[in-house]
């Protein structure tokens, strides 16, 4: 075979090098990692760009954006539409600014992530610890229903939420948040939990404490990492979402996300650019914050999301 | 002897799989038990069977003569101790001590004491407010002993304590367990898969294999008079050598007949007696074998070619290549030959022990045979 025949020569070729071969490896620019390097940071700019656009352009006063020169540095600066943005945009009749829907997701995103880790959180120590009958069946029926899209449950939620008299409220957004987090939540924590070693629940149980003491005393303060992680992608998830909070918050609770695309999407008048970015910039803040802040323990978050595909 | 725990008609199964089927154990007041055997043999089952952290199938558990088959594992009386350490991670040592003693309701100042006592016999004192993250393997192996000592139980149960540290931690705390014991009197079952574990720590070991204990009884029994070859050659490093080979009886005396024309006149051992045509294996240990030409007309005498020296510092192992397969022979001191030689051993009677080929069970001298002899 071919590879036999050159084997001989290209192992003479190694020998020499090995030879000469002394201390740290030397690292060498190939061609190759130059090329990485461009397409990487080809791709880092294209990807900045429409942010870049979007930070300038809600710098800009109107008449300046009308030029079109869309990449220019403002010539004059302002924080205008940002204020206006904040506090004076108007949806329909109301004109409070997006403010309004940050309150309302805040008050949505607190209490729903708190249930849905808490939940997550409890069901997945029963089911790792506690071999509870039938654990596994229901864990696969929660995640079978974790693949099933969201828009088949819709109805059905409605009619069950208005029937519980929680229809249009935050305690129903909240609940059906709760809700749609648990598969995620409990297969996070379970897989964390089934990680930890068996004979420390043993250990507590010799001790004598019982379901909820192990609980709070033994399980939860060793789950900080996991809490984190699932803190991470509730708090994007939630704060992300659209439909939820359109049709269970009602009118009066409408979420940021909801209220930016009323205030982006009014057809009354001039199109306010600078307005429409700056809001669009201060919905997003939340998620951006949420993933700068939170560096390596988001890249956990992205690998634990990635076992639900 | 007082029983401290009993196990009657223990059964448990984990799915179909029958881990222990009807296993019995009595264990003394104040005795300290090892159970012993190949990891799967069931021990560490068993031992949390006695703690009540599985679910048994049948049988009874009973501690310190109260039936406590359907207690609580907290109800038992007992205290436990895992391979794992399973200390509690966001506590401190003092805060892992009395955990329990906080669950149980005690009052604070008798938590206290007891802590105290703890540490000052495991040398805990200045490591109180340390946490187990801080802390050496051993360490922590000693603030889970602690954990189990605070609890003032009847019955320690050990979990492979020791299996998680280097040699030379184990040597130390493996004393110091001892000495624990010594000082404390409470009853002691202790799991391992290591031999030297056992017999230094036990009074008695339960030798397990399949979920059947094999035997139960003294080290000194165990390590000299194994009652089947599965035993005889789990325990002693190099394992005990085993020869096959058949008697033939003729007259008043047996000949014991193995591969390579290998034969010994083996007449003055009581237990062949009427054992004519079977086949046996012959267990001897290799610190019972010795090197050179012996005087004793008694002495089984033997010739090999040696193959390989193992020196072990205080002692050396030797493999001599006899009667179809290497056997090993254990010297005191530097070695005196080196391989290829050839060289002449022997080894008395009174240390060889006979086993059926078929069973692998200890060939006793029968009850009429005894009273004979």
């Amino acid at each position: 075979m071919n590879v036999s025949v050159s084997a001989p020569n290209s192992a003479t070729i190694a020998a020499s090098a090995v030879q000469l071969a002394r201390g740290r490896k030397p690292h060498r620019l190939t061609a190759g990692r130059i090329g990485l390097y461009a397409f990487l940071i080809t791709a880092a700019i294209f990807f900045l760009l429409p942010a870049y656009v979007m930070l300038m352009t809600s710098l800009k006063p109107m008449d300046e954006i009308r030029d079109g020169a869309i990449f220019a540095f403002p010539r004059t600066l302002t924080f205008e539409a940002w204020w206006a943005a904040w506090s004076s945009a108007c949806t329909g009749l109301n004109c409070n600014g997006i403010s309004v829907g940050f309150w309302n997701s805040i008050k949505i995103l607190v209490p729903s992530v708190f249930f849905s880790i808490a939940a997550g959180a409890l069901n997945g120590y029963a089911m790792s610890f506690w071999r509870v009958k039938g654990a596994n069946l229901l864990f696969a029926a929660l995640l079978f229903g974790a693949f099933i899209p969201y828009q088949v449950f819709m109805y059905p939620l409605v009619i069950m939420s208005a029937t519980l008299g929680v229809y249009n409220s935050i305690a129903g957004i909240v609940i059906v948040h709760t809700i749609f987090g648990m598969p995620l939540m409990t297969l996070l924590f379970r897989n964390y939990y089934a990680g930890l070693p068996i004979e420390l629940f043993k250990a507590a149980r010799i001790d004598g404490a019982g379901f909820w003491r192990i609980f709070f005393w033994v399980m939860l303060p060793t789950s900080t990492p996991i809490i984190i992680v699932a803190v991470i992608l509730q708090v994007t998830g939630i704060w992300n979402d659209f439909m939820l909070g359109l049709i269970f918050a009602g009118r009066e609770n409408q979420p940021m996300t909801v209220q930016l695309n009323n205030i982006v999407n009014s057809v009354t008048g001039e199109r306010v650019y600078n307005l429409n970015m700056a809001a669009t910039i201060l919905t997003a803040a939340v998620p951006l914050l949420c993933y700068f802040l939170s560096g390596r323990w988001f890249v956990r978050g992205i690998a634990a999301g990635a076992i639900k595909g | 002897m007082q029983t401290s725990v009993a196990i009657k008609d223990l059964a448990i199964e984990f799915g179909a799989v029958k881990v222990i089927e009807k296993l019995d154990l009595d264990v003394g007041r104040g005795e300290f038990v090892v159970l012993l055997g190949p990891s799967g043999c069931g021990k560490s089952t068993l031992l949390n069977a006695i703690a009540g952290l599985i679910d048994i199938v049948d049988g009874e558990v009973w501690i310190s003569d109260k039936n406590v088959t359907w207690s609580e594992p907290k109800d038992r009386g007992i205290g436990m101790v895992f391979q794992s350490y399973a200390l509690y991670p966001q506590m401190s040592v003092r805060q892992n001590l009395s955990f329990g003693l906080k669950v149980a309701g005690l009052p604070r100042d008798e938590t206290e004491k007891r802590v105290g006592k703890a540490a000052a016999m495991l040398q805990l004192e200045a490591l109180l407010d340390r946490k187990p993250s801080e802390l050496s393997g051993g360490q922590r192996q000693r603030v889970a002993i602690g954990r189990a000592l605070v609890r003032n139980v009847d019955v320690f149960l050990f979990d492979e304590p020791l299996s998680n540290l280097d040699a030379k931690l184990r040597n130390e705390l493996r004393v110091e367990i001892k000495r624990l014991h010594q000082e404390l009197g409470n009853t002691m079952i202790y799991v391992t898969h290591d031999q030297i574990e056992a017999l230094t720590l036990a009074d008695r070991i339960a030798v397990m294999r399949k979920g059947i204990i094999e035997q139960f009884s003294t080290p000194h029994e165990i390590y000299h008079r194994p009652a089947n070859t599965f035993i005889a050659g789990f325990i002693g490093s190099p394992t005990m050598n085993f020869i096959d080979g058949k008697l033939t009886e003729a007259g008043s005396s047996m000949t014991f007949s193995g591969t390579e024309g290998v034969s010994f006149d083996v007449s003055r051992h009581p237990e062949l007696a009427g054992s004519g045509g079977r086949d046996v294996i012959l267990g001897i240990r290799p610190e019972h074998m010795v090197l050179g030409e012996s005087t004793d007309p008694e002495a089984y005498k033997a010739k090999g070619k040696v193959s390989v020296v193992e020196p072990m510092g205080a002692d050396t192992v030797i493999w001599v290549d006899f009667a179809g397969g290497m056997r090993a022979i254990r010297m005191s001191g530097d070695p005196t030959v080196s391989a290829g030689d050839s060289v002449d051993f022997h080894f008395p009677p009174e240390r060889v022990g006979f086993f059926d080929q078929q069973s692998g069970v200890r060939i006793r001298i029968t009850a009429y045979l005894r009273h004979l002899y």
